[in-house]
């Protein structure tokens, strides 16, 4: 036996039944199994041999996004050099970033792990590696300029009423770290939106590529605005542009997506599906465009997947295995459907520049609906097919 | 109350505020409690105009209750309601012009609350005037009791007051904090109304049957 589960068998003992730490068992069982594989076997066929369990499958996830973490920090600090009108240096940016982001993921942690641990306590299950993914998540989705009192009781809302309510891990309809998100951008939405949340320096306000391109007159053309507003296509791909911490990089999601991918973490068929959704929604706009029609109209699809959240959103927040769509052909309509919402909020509704959010928490509601339906469907072709024989 | 009421009349009046409280437990009157309940004071006045109509439409109702043929009985509660209504909101307008205003129709609603309805035809159409008046009291304070939990949080995250009367320091304002914006839209009213049924039936262990 190695020296790890030599102290762990150790320190088992004291959180078995009847001794003094019984009530804190998910506490040693959550650093159990983080570090050694856990010994429980499937008692009934089918048997897989399979290491990979939910543990696994969650901390992928969290691997996945480290490009998004780095690149976000260093982003968050970059705007701060650029708003004061610093030199731009790469260590100045990592600390100014860091000095400013890691509170917040540190702070999500913390409110988050606390309700994890209370409810696992309470109600005798397991802590599971699931919070990891999405208190970093939902980190990476708030502005960097978000007060910290506010990233814990955004992500209380969404580890308590997002999950725990509907009975935990794997119980939830929606999205926890959106759900978080989704509770800030309602309750305090003057440090959710606008233009002066981007950048940590007082006074100083910037408006989203979005933002340009919503508030653009009437029969602009989108990608000309944006080059008027000093946005090019490359810093917008690249991530150089005010957004919250871990959205604006599409090519750090990427490589998370390339990383989840070769893990068949994440299903290709929802992305695929999104990207699907998008184009094809803002090409039926496109092909509808008149003199009087709003500047999102002439937005090519290309740059409406790198603008805001949606490479993201549809990457690391659609294909939440929990609250997407769990049939091959469900996947396809439910990301289809998340493309279309994006474009279709960006552009008809007013009050928002920005849909990714908003489009995935609705079509996590419509999931089961659409799985129901599709297995249904195969239900009745192979009674057709069995009656036919 | 020992000496006033019997244990049974107790019950009755208890059922409605806890064991079967019509907002928590039978889901009912939740259009209005996420209507009115911006401000406490409004929230108390709606209380005190449905617990009114509630309980004299049960004790009507049951004084003719042997009188109502069946097939339009329906229509019969509704006119002795909507009297009742009438009533409740030309004294609002008479006495208590603005919040009258800021109720605006849902006063007049109250004729479609089912609560109302709900008590008049499963418990006034059965028993006699007094435990009908009874069954409404508590009915009327069980809605009201919700009403008034949920008023209370919403004027004190949404606005930082309580009747109008600040409540939160201003130090707390200084130091970065901001009152919750949802609170103040009808979903922070669905959420706290959710989270007292969670509470309440975790106390009562109450379990929905299949």
């Amino acid at each position: 036996m190695s020296f790890l589960q030599k102290q762990s068998k150790k320190i088992e003992k004291l959180f078995e039944k009847g001794k003094p730490l019984e009530k804190f068992y998910p506490f040693y069982e959550a650093l159990d199994t983080f570090l050694l594989t856990p010994g429980n076997k499937t008692k009934k066929a089918p048997h897989v041999r399979d290491s990979v369990d939910l543990k696994r499958v969650m901390i992928f996830v969290v691997i996945a996004l480290i490009p998004c973490i780095f690149m976000g920090i260093y982003n968050a600090g970059y705007q701060i050099e650029l708003a004061k009108g610093l030199t731009h240096s790469l260590l100045g940016c990592l600390g100014l970033g860091a000095w400013k982001v890691l509170p917040i993921i540190f702070v999500a942690y913390a409110a988050g792990g606390f309700w994890e641990a209370l409810f696992a306590v309470v109600r005798k299950h397991e802590i599971n590696e699931g919070f990891l993914v999405t208190g970093i998540l939902y980190a990476l989705v708030l502005p960097p300029t978000i007060p910290l009192w506010q990233v814990a009781v955004g992500i209380s809302f969404g580890v308590v009423i997002g999950k725990e309510i509907f009975g935990g891990t794997g119980m939830n309809i929606l999205n926890p770290a959106l759900t978080a998100r989704a509770f800030l951008f309602f309750a305090y939405p003057a440090q959710m939106s606008g233009d002066a949340v981007w950048a940590a320096v007082d006074g100083f306000t910037q408006a989203t590529p979005l933002a340009v391109v919503a508030a653009a007159p009437k029969g602009a053309l989108a990608t000309s605005v944006l080059a008027e507003a000093g946005y090019t296509f490359k810093d917008i791909f690249l991530g150089f542009i005010p957004g919250s911490i871990g959205e604006t990089s599409a090519a750090a999601c990427l490589f998370g997506l390339v990383f989840l991918l070769v893990t068949r973490v994440a299903s290709w068929r929802i992305i695929a599906g999104c990207a699907l959704g998008l184009t094809a929604m803002s090409m039926v706009f496109s092909l509808n465009q008149g003199a009087e029609s709003l500047a999102f109209f002439s937005l090519p699809a290309h740059w409406h997947m790198v603008m805001g959240g949606f490479a993201f959103g549809a990457i690391f927040m659609a294909t939440d295995p929990v609250s997407s769509s769990a049939t091959d052909t469900g996947r396809w309509i439910y990301g289809f459907l998340i493309g279309v919402l994006v474009v279709l909020i960006r552009m008809v509704n007013p009050a928002y520049p920005e849909g990714v959010m908003l489009a995935i928490l609705f079509m996590n509601v419509f999931a089961p609906l659409i799985d129901h339906f599709v297995v249904q469907k195969n239900i009745k072709r192979r009674l057709v097919r069995a009656e036919g024989k | 109350m020992g000496q006033i009421l019997s244990k049974k009349d107790q019950k009755i009046v208890k059922d409605g505020v806890w064991e079967s409280n019509p907002v928590t437990l039978q889901v009912l009157g939740i259009c209005s409690a996420l209507a009115v309940t911006v401000q406490l004071k409004t929230a108390l006045v709606m209380c005190g105009a449905l617990t009114f109509v509630l309980c004299f439409s049960n004790v009507i109702i049951s004084l003719l209750r042997n009188l109502i043929p069946s097939k339009i009985r329906i229509i019969i509660q509704l006119a002795v309601i909507s009297s009742l209504v009438i009533l409740a909101d030309q004294f609002l307008k008479a006495y208590m012009y603005d919040v009258s205003k800021q109720l605006s129709v849902f006063v007049g609603l109250i004729i479609t609350n089912c609560i109302v309805m709900g008590r008049a035809e499963a418990f006034a159409m059965q028993n006699p005037p007094g435990k009908s008046f009874l069954d409404g009291l508590g009915n009327g304070l069980g809605y009201s009791l919700v009403l008034i939990l949920v008023g209370t949080a919403r004027e004190i995250l949404g606005s930082g007051t309580l009747l109008g009367f600040p409540v939160v320091p201003q130090i707390m304002y200084d130091w970065g904090y901001v009152n919750c914006g949802l609170m103040v839209l009808a979903p922070g009213a669905f959420f706290l109304l959710g989270i007292i049924i969670w509470i309440q039936r975790a106390i009562s262990g109450y379990v929905e049957k299949n």
